[in-house]
């Protein structure tokens, strides 16, 4: 308001005192912050770069040691061995039957467990009924209990109807386990809708799958893209229950994977392990780094638990 | 729980006929569509989550072999388990990986969270870096960290070649470290998440107590270690739990990186429970350990239920 | 008259709690009923009971003569408004106003007549093809509004409709459900914790406390006749003032400083002892207009809060605080001694032990 009044010569000391934005240095803090962030990101790229600069080395490249070099001969015949003829015991059709199981796993999988949880959130959130919630906090204990407690009955009650080591098998035992994550999920989702919108439903004469299929379903597109990229991951993923219950006709990749690298037989070749690896680890990063954000919230989401 | 009414008394002037007829009562709308839809719901709570436990404690106590039977032969199986050093191990070895898993996972992802939350340009590039382990499978991972903890080819001979000639670092050849490794493949796949989930808790810590801590000149590092970490425990709590159910149920990585070995060192509860299913065809024994394995869990659980009963009754008082 | 929804003996509990009990309410054909009370006092559970959206515990609900106890909220011929709009986000605002309609299989010429129908009552015709994200809060209520007037039903129930909107928009459209009930001439509900906006727009207001409807009556006797403390307190603002004392015959004795006789005030049943004056802050003169009143007492302003229109000042007699309103002409600071007086006619004398008008 007073600058006017303020004349150069007369109130230079006045002014020289500091003004405007503080300069902005570098001090040793922000370096230790970096230094820190940058040591932390390179423990957690090496591996990754061991796998990828390894699968791409020849065995004698390899058998000198410098596991962190660039290769000197580039070649990409791993990854072919990988997928088209490594071995596990007697069969050499390398990692792409596994491959497919896993596709087709996971492709009836993920769509089965979603339709099934979002219903059951739906239901716990607008349609409780008596035991409803009992039901629920049973679905909640089932999210902690260690899958070993209940797989072997598992397998006795599967093979009793026919399902054990069979692909609808192994999707049923992926639906029964996604089950309390999922039903978390979408329960806290629904509950988290103002229920006006369910109240103005009713009052417009829509029932139980009318509210759903019209007017929940279209509204949860967000919520199920957390959970397909929650369920893709984890079911592409899974190891054990791969093992116990999809048989040997439907091996997923992961299973195939282990077989292939702790096979005993012959000399072990590094740079097609690697590249196996590689490759059953593609399609989760590749919907890792696709959805990005989104899978943080699947993670929140999925620790929600507590 | 109601009092039904005499018929008498309800009857209204307006309405009197109608009133007397539709006598009113306590009614919970039952509907029965969404039974029907929850029916995979029924069908997994009752028959996995209680039937197939109880069966799996029924088998416990019975000398099922390669078929379940109901020979009942008491608490011999628990005897055998306990008396078993193979499981005595497994458990040791599980308190060893869980508490270091746990609390590693705890101090670094905390101070990643921490050096993550000081305003950082490249904050999303460092935590896509942090996390992508995560969307690997454990048996990835079990079988990268293989690779490198390879005596002759790995870490240990790389920097050999670097010329520290005495450099040691392949700790899965030996008896008393090979569980160190398995704990650092672990953290590798799960930090990330820890980090995620305790830095979505410090960024929901009200804002004015870092104006409130600023003005009142408290350091920064004091603030973050006395007064936000104690504002989030819901974070850290969700942090711990997902990773002690993770912990417990330990497996994948266990059979890619180790295979239980050198020896027994890295055996652990769930790898004990499948290979007295499977290889060992021992059902009964098996069955003992994974009724063992149920224990902590609901130990967790009557904790939570204890808490929540307290804070009831605090609740109820006040 | 013929009755239009009739509740008869309601109770609703929520496990143990209590929240309605054996409440009664007739509402005539065409008439527009509000119910007023604090938040937390069960209008909006007595309304999700007369839409069939609460399973009552007790007692009978009848709409239009007929028994609807047990009816869906489809078949109780109502049409509802939430606070909260509840419009499907995911439809056009012309899907949100029909689905009601297509959910009934209504042959779609018939549809869209009611759909045009409602939209030109609105006004909302330029909106019809617009999701609800794209509309303003007042827009977005005149749809749920809309979405009502399709199901050309007897009865509208609205849960706080205008709750969630600034006060100008809510002004206005308050003055459009009253233009709306003078066209369309059927029952309506309406729940609000809003005194102006019941006073407004009520032919009669139920206050209700706890469960329980404490007067059912007029905008004009709920205000000049509450029948206990409650309502009195409740309507008004500034609230009005209560001055304690001892009623002896036609004497108000407070604290044995002060003796105010209540001639003219008509007692419905006297009883002596404790009781309460209410006197409402406007009601009291300041100045000369004091001098005409039959009780009249100097007094010291203590606060002074000009409203533009008026002014409110606070004073105290006898110890007990007293609130008035004056004109914003008068000139008023704090300190100042006035004159100021009342006529007990206008007020409301109440016994402190039952809190009921006396
Ligand atoms: N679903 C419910 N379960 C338990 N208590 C409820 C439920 N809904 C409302 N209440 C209780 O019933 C009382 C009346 O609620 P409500 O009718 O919503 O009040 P308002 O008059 O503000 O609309 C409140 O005390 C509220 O806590
Ligand atoms: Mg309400």
């Amino acid at each position: 308001m007073t600058t006017e009044a303020i004349s150069p010569g007369l109130s230079a000391g006045t002014l020289s005192g500091p003004r405007g934005p503080k300069p902005k240095t570098v001090t040793i803090g922000r370096i230790g912050v970096y230094a820190f962030l940058i040591i932390s990101a390179v423990f957690f790229l090496m591996p990754l770069w061991v796998m990828i600069v390894t699968s791409l080395k020849t065995m004698p490249e390899i058998r000198e040691g410098h596991l962190f070099n660039w290769p000197a001969l580039l070649t990409f015949d791993p990854w072919l061995k990988a997928w088209d003829t490594a071995c596990t015991g007697r069969d050499c059709n390398g990692l792409k039957p596994g491959f497919w199981n896993s596709v087709k796993i996971t492709a009836l999988s993920v769509p089965v467990s979603i339709v099934i949880a979002m219903i059951n959130g739906y239901a716990l959130s607008f349609w409780k009924y008596k035991g409803s919630e009992l039901l629920f906090g049973i679905l909640i204990f089932g999210a902690f209990v260690p899958f070993q407690v209940v797989i072997y009955p598992l397998i006795i009650g599967l093979s009793k109807v026919g399902l054990f080591a069979t692909l609808p098998g192994i999707v049923v035992v992926h639906t029964i386990f996604g089950m309390p994550i999922l039903t978390l999920l979408y329960r806290n989702f629904f509950a988290s809708l103002p229920i006006e919108l369910f109240k103005a439903g009713r009052v417009d004469g829509a029932g139980f799958w009318g509210i759903f299929f019209r007017i929940m379903l279209p509204m949860s597109v967000p919520i199920t893209i957390v959970a397909i990229i929650l369920q893709v991951t984890g079911i592409w993923n899974d190891f054990l229950f791969g093992t116990v219950f999809a048989g040997r006709e439907n091996m997923p990749m992961t299973v195939q994977l282990n077989n292939i690298v702790t096979t005993t037989t012959g000399t072990r070749e590094y740079n097609v392990n690697m590249a196996a690896t590689i490759l059953t680890a593609a399609v989760p990063l590749v919907v890792y780094f696709i959805s990005g954000k989104w899978f943080v919230r699947g993670i929140a989401a999925g620790a929600v638990k507590g | 729980m109601t009092q039904i009414a005499e018929p008498g008394e309800r009857a209204a002037p307006g309405f009197a006929g109608t009133a007397a007829e539709h006598k009113p009562r306590t009614r919970r709308k039952f509907n029965i569509q969404s039974v029907l839809g929850t029916t995979p719901m029924i069908v997994t709570a009752v028959g996995v989550f209680v039937i197939c436990i109880i069966f799996s404690i029924i088998w416990s106590f019975t000398n099922s072999k390669l078929f379940p039977n109901f020979n009942f032969i008491g608490l011999a199986q628990y005897e055998r388990l306990w008396a078993n050093d193979r499981w005595n191990i497994s458990v040791r070895n599980l308190a060893v990986f869980g508490v270091l898993s746990i609390g590693v996972s705890m101090v670094f992802g905390y101070l990643l969270a921490v050096f993550m939350d000081q305003r950082i340009k490249q904050e999303d590039l460092f935590r896509s870096i942090f996390l992508y382990p995560f969307a690997m499978s454990l048996v990835v991972t079990g079988l990268v960290w293989q690779w490198m903890f390879d005596p002759n080819l790995g870490i240990q001979s790389a920097v050999r070649q670097l010329g520290w000639t005495n450099f040691e670092f392949a700790p899965l050849v030996k008896q008393e470290t090979a569980l160190y490794g398995l704990v650092l493949g672990g953290l590798w796949n799960g930090v990330g998440v820890t980090m995620a989930i305790l830095l979505a808790g410090l960024r929901g810590v009200d804002s004015e107590i870092w104006k409130a801590a600023k003005v009142d000149g408290i350091p920064t590092w004091k603030t973050y270690l006395f007064i936000v970490l104690p504002m989030m425990k819901g974070a850290v709590a969700t942090a711990f739990i997902l990773q002690m159910t993770g912990i417990v149920r330990v497996f994948d990585i266990v059979i890619a990186m180790t295979q239980g070995g050198p020896g027994v060192s890295t055996q652990m509860p769930a790898v004990y429970v499948i290979q007295h299913i499977t290889d060992r065809v021992n059902v009964g024994q098996g069955m003992a350990a994974a009724t063992m394995m149920l224990l902590p869990v609901m130990l967790l659980i009557a904790v939570q239920y204890l808490l929540r009963w307290n804070a009831n009754r605090k609740a109820g008082r006040a | 008259m013929t009755t239009s929804v009739s509740i008869k003996d309601l109770s609703l509990n929520f496990g143990n709690v209590k929240v309605l009990e054996s409440l009664d309410l007739e509402v005539a054909q065409g008439e527009f009923i509000v119910l007023l009370g604090p938040s937390g006092c069960g209008k909006s559970t007595l309304l999700n009971c007369i839409a069939g959206l609460l399973d009552v515990s007790d007692g009978q609900i009848f709409i239009s003569g007929k028994n609807v106890t047990w009816d869906e909220p489809k078949d109780r011929g109502i049409g509802m408004v939430f606070q909260s709009y509840a419009l499907y986000p995911q439809m056009t605002v012309e899907k949100n106003l029909s689905f009601g309609l297509r959910v009934a299989r209504m042959p779609k010429a018939e549809v869209d007549a009611r759909v045009k129908r409602a939209s030109e009552i609105l006004q909302i015709e330029p909106l019809l093809q617009r999701k609800p994200v794209e509309l303003s809060g007042g827009q977005r209520q005149r749809v749920a509004i809309g979405r009502a007037l399709v199901r050309d039903v007897d009865v509208f129930l609205f849960d706080e409709p205008l709750s969630n909107l600034d006060a100008k928009l809510r002004n206005d459209l308050r003055i459009e459900i009253k233009r709306l009930h003078a066209r369309l001439k059927n029952t309506m509900i309406y729940v609000t914790h809003d005194q102006i906006e019941a006073m407004t727009l009520a032919d009669r207001i139920a206050i209700m406390k706890n469960g329980v409807i404490q007067q059912l009556a007029d905008p004009h006797t709920i205000y000049n006749r509450p029948v206990n403390l409650f309502v009195a307190g409740f309507i008004g603002s500034p609230s009005m003032n209560f001055i304690k004392g001892d009623l002896s015959g036609t004497t108000l004795s407070v604290d044995g400083q002060a003796n105010i006789p209540l001639g003219n005030y008509q007692f419905a049943n006297q009883t002596n002892g404790a009781s309460i004056l209410g006197i409402r802050p406007e009601h009291i003169a300041v100045g000369e207009e004091a001098r005409k009143m039959p009780v009249q007492m100097e007094s010291e302003i203590e606060i002074v809060e000009p409203m533009g229109a008026d002014t409110v000042a606070w004073t105290k007699i006898a110890g007990q605080s007293l609130t008035f309103r004056a004109a914003a002409e008068v000139h008023l600071e704090p300190g100042q001694k006035v004159l100021i007086g009342f006529d007990p006619g206008r007020g409301s004398v109440f016994n402190a032990a039952s809190g009921n008008r006396i």
